[in-house]
């Protein structure tokens, strides 16, 4: 802050407070020409006003507050580029980017500052950070047994994951998986978890409208729900079956899915978008691109561990 | 002697201009400095104008009164970092005219919401929330998939922002038009909330 406007701040509120001084001792004088005690000279319904001086209690209470508005404007920065005695600031503010906000942490710790937010954030790291140290050196498939682990996993599934896959992490129906039934679209294991919630995934399965025509799609559809032992149409799945052909490039031939690809296994009645006839048209017709968000800013590589852990207690009991 | 106070107390008009006097010393000294302040002024390293999109997005934001339960601004305690991630701060918000930080959160902030949800949870979230969060009382906004963006006015926001200092290009302007024109009202919001904190890297 440029010295014009410390100068400007300092010498309104140091002004306005000195102000109010004189002005309660301007105020204690009696300026009526009233006698103190005697009345105003205004009654009504036998209830008079009477000159009487300002309570005790009230004027000490003014001066205590205008002493600690002095103090208070020593300590901590009030008065434009003036720091305080203290040091004392609510956050680092002065940052363009998330690299200087780190940097401005170990600057303020290292000239001294008590940044009240650094603050909070040392007191949680050392509570927490142990905990959290411990909980990755044990492998996700272990930790999945540690029930302490598994609720701090769960407040923050709760929090982070539960939005999309459901509070009960059943999932919804619409692209958002259930993450109980340990049927992965990405693998199940510890690694392949910690994976998915790291860098996130995106599925990619084309719209075939203009490739296979309405006629071709309803094909495919028959054969495909045949897979699951749906009933069928036995002519026009056997005609679907010709044209899977395209399809098995990512759900293999035998439609088992490829968990490299996150391509769907469509032999187990499971349905990320519904397993209608109506449903796996439209998949068909129009495509679908799932999207699983990275975590790996949100979280961090420690709770990233704990949630996958979570996750995979949840279908490996 | 005549008592002066007695002046003050009984015209109201008098009253009234000595109490804006005296409330305006706060104005000066807690809002005049910050508009000349660096730190208020400068944008963050990454910050870059809201795309023709996102623009028609945050209109849409502002028209159906987001505002009024999202706040976009997640003050520095780490109770709110740990929910939403980074604290807000000033040079993320230098070019947003009104900004929309809110004061209510009856639905979480959303300050950084971008990159937190797919494209198509926020899809399926904005025409009937309980679809996706069976507890939440936000309304749906299902019109918002059926209306159409013609983009007659884009170009007119964009300049009215370049007038504010928001360093749109002629050529930002020039295509305002046909990057919003057919678009839904959805896509555009979506678009918006996508980019929503993502520029403090």
């Amino acid at each position: 802050m440029s010295m014009f406007w410390t100068i400007w701040i300092s010498v309104i509120t140091l002004g306005l407070i000195i102000g109010c001084y004189f002005l309660l001792r301007w105020c204690l004088s009696n300026k009526t020409g009233v006698a103190e005690g005697e009345s105003m000279g205004h009654e009504f319904d036998g209830i008079e006003e009477l000159n009487n001086q300002l309570p005790r209690w009230w004027t000490i209470m003014f001066y205590m507050t205008i002493v600690w508005g002095f103090l208070y404007l020593a300590l901590y920065p009030g008065l434009g580029a003036y720091e305080g005695i203290l040091g004392w600031k609510s956050s680092n503010q002065n940052i363009q980017s998330l690299e200087e906000s780190v940097q401005a942490r170990i600057d303020a710790k290292e000239q001294g500052y008590l940044v009240e937010y650094d603050r909070e954030l040392d007191f949680a790291a050392e509570k927490f950070d142990p905990i959290f140290e411990a909980y990755a050196k044990v492998p996700v498939e272990e930790l999945a047994k540690d029930p302490e682990a598994n609720k701090v996993g769960q407040r923050l599934f709760l929090q982070n994951c539960s939005q999309c896959h459901g509070s009960d992490a059943r999932g919804q129906n619409g692209g958002f998986p259930n993450l109980t039934d340990n049927d992965w679209l990405y693998g199940g294991s510890g690694a392949k978890i910690v994976e998915t919630l790291t860098l996130g995934r995106k599925a990619a399965m084309p719209a075939w409208l203009d490739a296979m025509g309405e006629d071709g799609i309803e094909e495919v559809v028959n054969y495909v729900l045949s897979l699951s032992g749906r009933d069928v149409d036995p002519q026009l799945a056997e005609a679907g079956k010709a044209r899977f052909a395209a399809c098995a490039a990512c759900h293999g031939m035998d439609g088992k899915g490829n968990q490299m690809l996150g391509a769907p296994n469509l032999t187990d009645n499971i349905w990320l978008y519904g397993g209608s006839h109506r449903a796996v048209t439209e998949t068909l017709t129009y495509g679908r691109n799932g999207v699983m968000p990275s975590f790996k800013k949100t979280l961090g590589e420690d709770k990233i561990h704990v949630v996958a852990a979570y996750v995979y207690s949840l279908s490996n009991d | 002697m005549k008592n002066a106070h007695e002046l003050i107390e009984k015209n109201v008009g008098l009253l009234t201009v000595l109490i804006l006097i005296a409330i305006s010393f706060g104005a000066m000294v807690q809002i005049t400095p910050l508009m000349f302040q660096q730190q208020t002024m400068e944008p963050v390293t990454g910050l870059r104008p809201y795309t023709a999109l996102e623009l028609e997005g945050r209109d849409i934001y502002i028209r159906e009164g987001c505002v009024g339960c999202h706040s976009q601004m997640i003050r520095p305690f780490r109770a709110e970092t740990e929910r939403y991630g980074h604290y807000s701060v000033a040079g993320e918000s230098v070019w947003e005219h009104p900004f929309l930080w809110g004061s209510k959160r009856t639905g979480p902030d959303l300050a950084r919401v971008g990159g937190r949800y797919s494209d198509e949870w926020h899809r399926v979230h904005l025409l009937n929330p309980r679809n996706v969060v069976p507890e939440s009382n936000m309304p749906g906004f299902p019109w918002l998939a059926e209306n159409t963006l013609n983009g007659e006015l884009t170009a007119e926001k964009m300049e009215v922002f370049r007038g504010f200092g928001v360093p749109y290009t002629d050529e930002d302007i020039a295509g305002a038009k046909a990057a919003v024109q057919g678009k839904t009202e959805m896509q555009a919001l979506i678009a918006y909330l996508q980019s929503l904190g993502t520029h403090l890297k």
